[in-house]
């Protein structure tokens, strides 16, 4: 009893930097991008009354890193955005490895199906 | 007399940075009044506010739940078994929110900000907590404990398919609205399922990350994601409730609760009315 409260502790304080490290290190990859596009677009007009749909390649995940990796500003912001949405991803991920460690089998499985619904979500509809 | 981006970015992360920084303050969270201030006074489309809103959402949650764990408060159990019905929830609210009109959307939200203002005004009612343990919560191992002043205190936990069916509905909330609706999770885990309440706002603060995640992704691949617009308001928000939690210590809040709540009121009958009016 007492060494499976030791081990939840511990996986929940490595939960715990895994959730800061992603949402400081995808808020500085949105910045840094908010920062090219602003130098870039800064001038032009804002409108967002009209809902147009972003283009293709600011939707999946393999088109936001190619076009981030050609330094457009929009393509940093969005990739930033992936590792914030990545990050309780990597949670759920963490959680299955913690209750590996334990032996619990019942929550892996409930943790599997988590990941499976944040999966789906992310690449169901194409990648 | 178009703004410039510039301008509006500036304008846009004030706001974001103010709304963060009452939201967590006044423990309501910032992202109920971000989609109204920006449909309302940014008059953006409401599909990119939501999806603007959702991203804040995880930033928001993950950041505050990285000082939460480290408590020892939260329930890792009760938070996993529970998001199985939260993330499935926010799958069908994010694929709702493609099929229903932005009327809707906004008639909804209207109705949910009128609720967090009606809950924000009521004192909290302190539930007896009768401590017969629940076999079905006994098997999923849901039963904690956690540290007071007085010592270790245990808890049991009690009615756990009908706070499983309320949180289903926090999640479809969270996915159609791109809000956290912590309001209604810690309701389902307080009320509902009698867990102690330092326990269950920190739990539900740490599930809604999780919960926004499952339907930005949908989200992200509908075109509702605008790196121009959820740049400002992530950035914004982040830094205002981080501020937040800052100061939060030793502060009384009461007034501010108080007049956040008011806002919380005004900005949903306005939604309400440009929802059914259809200006929205």
């Amino acid at each position: 009893m007492i060494l499976k409260a030791w081990t939840d502790q511990r996986v929940e304080i490595m939960i715990g930097n895994l959730l800061r490290a992603g949402v400081i290190i995808s808020a500085v990859v949105v910045f840094l991008g908010g920062v090219v596009f602003l130098a870039r677009h800064g001038t032009a007009p804002a409108d967002y009354r009209i809902f147009r749909g972003e283009p293709a390649d600011l939707r999946y995940v393999k088109q936001i890193v190619l076009r981030a990796a050609s330094f457009s500003g929009r393509g940093i912001i969005q990739l930033g955005l992936l590792m914030l949405i990545a990050t309780p991803v990597a949670r759920v991920i963490f959680s299955i490895f913690g209750f590996a460690e334990e032996g619990d089998r019942m929550y892996i499985v409930f943790a599997s199906i988590v990941l499976a619904v944040l999966l789906f979500s992310l690449i169901g509809s194409g990648f | 007399m178009a703004m410039t981006i510039l301008e509006f970015t500036a304008l846009v992360g004030l706001g974001s940075f103010v709304a963060g920084l009452l939201g967590s303050l006044t423990g309501l969270g910032g992202g109920v009044v971000l989609v109204p201030l920006l449909t309302l006074f940014f008059k953006v489309d409401i599909r990119y506010a939501v999806g603007a809103s959702l991203v804040s959402v995880i930033a928001t949650s993950s950041g505050a739940a990285a000082a939460y764990v480290k408590e020892g408060i939260s329930n890792i159990r009760i938070g996993m078994f529970l998001e199985i019905a939260t993330t499935m929830g926010a799958l069908l609210g994010a694929f709702l929110a493609s099929r229903v009109s932005t009327s809707a959307i906004a008639t909804v939200f209207g109705l949910t900000l009128l609720y967090s203002a009606f809950l924000s005004g009521r004192p909290r009612v302190k539930l007896s907590s009768d401590d017969v343990p629940d076999p079905l919560a006994t098997r999923l191992r849901m039963n904690g404990s956690f540290p007071t002043p007085e010592g270790i205190r245990e808890y049991h936990v009690r009615r756990v398919p009908l706070g499983f069916s309320l949180m289903f509905g926090a999640g479809a909330l969270s996915g159609l609205l791109g809000i956290g609706s912590g309001a209604v999770k810690v309701l389902a885990m307080d009320q509902a399922m009698r867990i102690p309440f330092k326990v269950s706002t920190t739990t539900s603060n740490f599930m809604i990350g999780v919960t926004a995640a499952a339907s930005a992704g949908v989200y992200l691949h509908r075109g509702y994601v605008d790196p121009g617009l959820a740049m400002p308001v992530m950035l914004g928000v982040l830094l205002g409730s981080l501020l937040g939690t800052r100061i939060l210590v030793g502060a009384d809040t009461k007034w501010l609760r108080l007049i956040f709540g008011a806002v919380i009121l005004l900005l949903g009958a306005e939604m309400l009315y440009q929802g059914l009016t259809g200006k929205i």
